[in-house]
């Protein structure tokens, strides 16, 4: 019979091994479900793993998506390390862009290079004020964080169904709920002449630098970690547990916020009910899949945006429901906190001796 | 009068939604487990409920299935936190984000069904009866089957052997091992029957309540309930009461509207998730109240023998 042994230590090994492990597994089931479907489980997983980076154009629209996941996970990964439940992070990018929509609004020319700090800043500061509404709740009411964040995702959206079919309505947009489209200087600048991708990219790359160097470089780093690992060691230690919770909301909802404002002024360039696609929850998955550290957040966001990607190619190309992406991103957390067993357990063979 | 008795009816059809639901979490949290994927489970379920309804014409055979849908998840659910100790937060936030994706991949052929040609409604009894009578005709049958699971979990944990060892695996797993229960499989058992009361009321919602499906249908019933537990201090009376309270507010709404009140749509759509963040903060602020009422172990994975 199978058991689980604990480890005298957890094994390092394993902790690298096992999101590959997870995806190994959910590639498997994949291509069960892809037969089961009646399609070619081959061209299924052509268009997940290789359509995605086959070319420059698929490779820019690859880093569209992984810059939200990126930027959102990384301020997630930090909350989760300090054990604080942010789910709500796709109310805080909601709120972000529409906080980074109102500025936009205002931009003309005479902005300049200012634009676009002011549209960003902006975006950051509305995630902040998300967030913090549930920090402050939670620090002096002592609401449960994980209920009140997700509660807050439901009224973000009513929030922006309001100034979209509201006061912000395009009055020549043919009574469509939208905004009208941001002025140019507003607009994220583009790195390549033709391609979607934006400087988003280097701005959540020097984001995880940044992320490295805050975790696991600085003493408030450190402090704002132990409270996740041992509440008790860092209360003796004199770290505020109340600041942690702050700090990791606040550095999460700006994060979510500035991915908000960077979408919103960014690829879609006006304030739509679209805006919400679901980045802050699969966020959660990528900052889990990525194992919490800035390093693999890169990874594990390019493989979620594939994720993305595959199953808008496997709606057009394959005549399956897009939201198959989202079968995936669920079975690909599930194995892996499975998986994940096997960094503090191995499996023995027989009888427990005793 | 009748317009009053109408609109109770049909705030406790909406209650009935969120109190099964809740009293199937509050099965899991007496024994020491959340489950966050309560929305997930709905979701399958509500979807696995249509479906048969659609092929079987049978409303019963919908809720049956819904059950199932939801005790399937829920059995996978407990035995990822209870035999391999995965963090039970972030196994049931995988488990409601795979619920959410799962139901609309599978569900995206039923969107355009519609139940109510097959289903056959049948004259209430109490339809002449005067001012009270047109409400109790609206009440769906569920709103019994949710009293009944009430009163039954009042008997369960407070009158029986098996509902007190239940809530001493809650209270103190470690001592309740050192008795000799089997601690694991209690909590397991606990938490297949919670996932299937999470899928009776997804089933509900879907085949009976509205009866369509959609994509995302629950908007948020399953954490609503999670909310509900510690509004109601894990106490069986008072959860049944907040989800009546909650189903009023759902159907405030569509009543204020109604009136023509000059209140924006937004904000009055809002209205039930601000309304679970205000009590969720009125009823968490006496951090003693709710240390005292909690199940002690809540959320926390048992090691037999460490």
């Amino acid at each position: 019979m199978l058991r689980l042994e604990p480890r005298p230590q957890p094994s390092t090994a394993w902790s690298y091994a096992s999101p590959l492990l997870a995806l190994a597994i959910t590639v498997v089931i994949g291509v069960v479900l892809f037969s089961v479907l009646g399609k070619d489980p081959v061209r299924g997983l052509q268009v997940f793993f290789w359509e995605p980076i086959k070319n420059g154009y698929a490779l820019s629209e690859l880093m569209v998506k992984a810059t939200p996941l990126m930027i959102i996970a990384l301020g997630l990964a930090l909350c989760f390390r300090s054990n604080v439940w942010n789910i709500g992070a796709e109310g805080q990018f909601v709120i972000g862009a529409i906080f980074a929509a109102g500025v936009a609004l205002m931009v003309d020319r005479s902005w300049g290079w200012l634009a676009v700090p002011a549209v960003l800043v902006a975006g950051v500061f509305g995630g902040m004020v998300w967030a913090g509404i549930t920090a402050l709740l939670r620090d002096r009411f002592n609401a449960n964080e994980i209920l009140v964040s997700l509660m807050l995702v439901y009224v973000a959206i009513q929030v922006l169904n309001y100034v979209v079919f509201g006061p912000w309505k395009d009055p020549m947009g043919f009574n469509m709920p939208q905004t009208p489209t941001f002025d140019r200087a507003a607009r994220i600048p583009r790195l390549f002449e033709g391609l979607r991708v934006n400087i988003g990219v280097l701005i959540s790359l020097a984001g995880v630098a940044l992320m490295w160097l805050f975790m696991f470089r600085t003493y408030a780093g450190y402090g704002q970690q132990v409270g996740g690992l041992a509440p008790a060691a860092a209360r003796y230690a004199g770290f505020s547990s109340r600041r942690a919770l702050w700090v990791a909301l606040l550095v999460s909802g700006g994060a979510a916020g500035l991915a908000g404002a960077l979408e919103v002024a960014g690829p879609i360039g006006q304030l739509t009910p679209h805006v919400p696609v679901g980045y802050g929850f699969a966020a959660i998955i990528v900052a889990f899949v990525g194992r919490l550290h800035p390093v693999g957040i890169v990874f594990s966001a390019i493989l979620m945006s594939m994720f993305y990607i595959g199953g808008e190619l496997a709606q057009s190309r394959l005549g399956l429901p897009k939201s198959i992406n989202g079968v995936f991103q669920g079975l690909l957390l599930f194995t892996l906190l499975a998986c994940d067993t096997l960094i503090q357990y191995r499996v023995v063979l027989g009888r427990r001796r005793s | 009068m009748e317009v009053f008795f109408l609109n109770v009816a049909t705030s406790l059809n909406a209650g009935t939604v969120l109190a099964i639901a809740a009293l199937g979490l509050l099965l899991n949290e007496k024994a020491g487990i959340v489950n966050l994927g309560a929305e997930g489970m709905m979701l399958c379920a509500a979807l696995a409920g249509f479906a048969t309804v659609v092929h079987t014409g049978s409303g019963l055979a919908g809720l049956a299935a819904g059950m199932v849908a939801g005790a399937v998840l829920a059995g996978i659910f407990g035995l990822l936190v209870i035999w391999l100790n995965t963090n039970q937060y972030a196994t049931g936030l995988a488990l409601s984000l795979f619920g959410v994706g799962f139901s609309a991949f599978a569900g995206v052929s039923y969107t355009r069904e519609n139940l109510s040609s097959k289903m056959v409604s049948t004259p209430s009894i109490w339809a002449d009866v005067p001012v009270i009578g047109p409400g109790l005709a609206r009440l769906d049958g569920m709103v019994w089957v949710g009293l009944a699971i009430m009163a039954g979990m009042i008997w369960f944990f407070y009158r029986t052997r098996a509902g007190l060892v239940l809530r001493s695996v809650g209270e103190n797993p470690d001592s309740a091992h050192a008795l000799g229960y089997p601690v694991r499989r209690i909590r397991w058992l606990a938490v297949v029957a919670g996932g299937s009361l999470c899928g009776l009321a997804g089933a509900y919602l879907s085949t009976v309540y509205t009866p369509l499906w959609t994509e995302g249908m629950t908007a948020g019933r399953g954490w609503i309930a999670l909310a509900l537990t510690t509004f109601a201090t894990w106490r069986p009376a008072r959860v049944l009461l907040g989800a009546y309270l909650f189903g009023a507010v759902t159907m405030m709404q569509f009543y204020l509207q109604g009136r023509g009140v000059q209140v924006s749509a937004e904000l009055l759509s809002s209205l039930p998730y601000l309304a679970t963040v205000i009590v969720l903060v009125l009823i968490s602020r006496n951090p003693v109240w709710i240390r005292t009422n909690m199940p002690a172990s809540i959320g926390k994975p048992f090691y037999p023998g460490s």
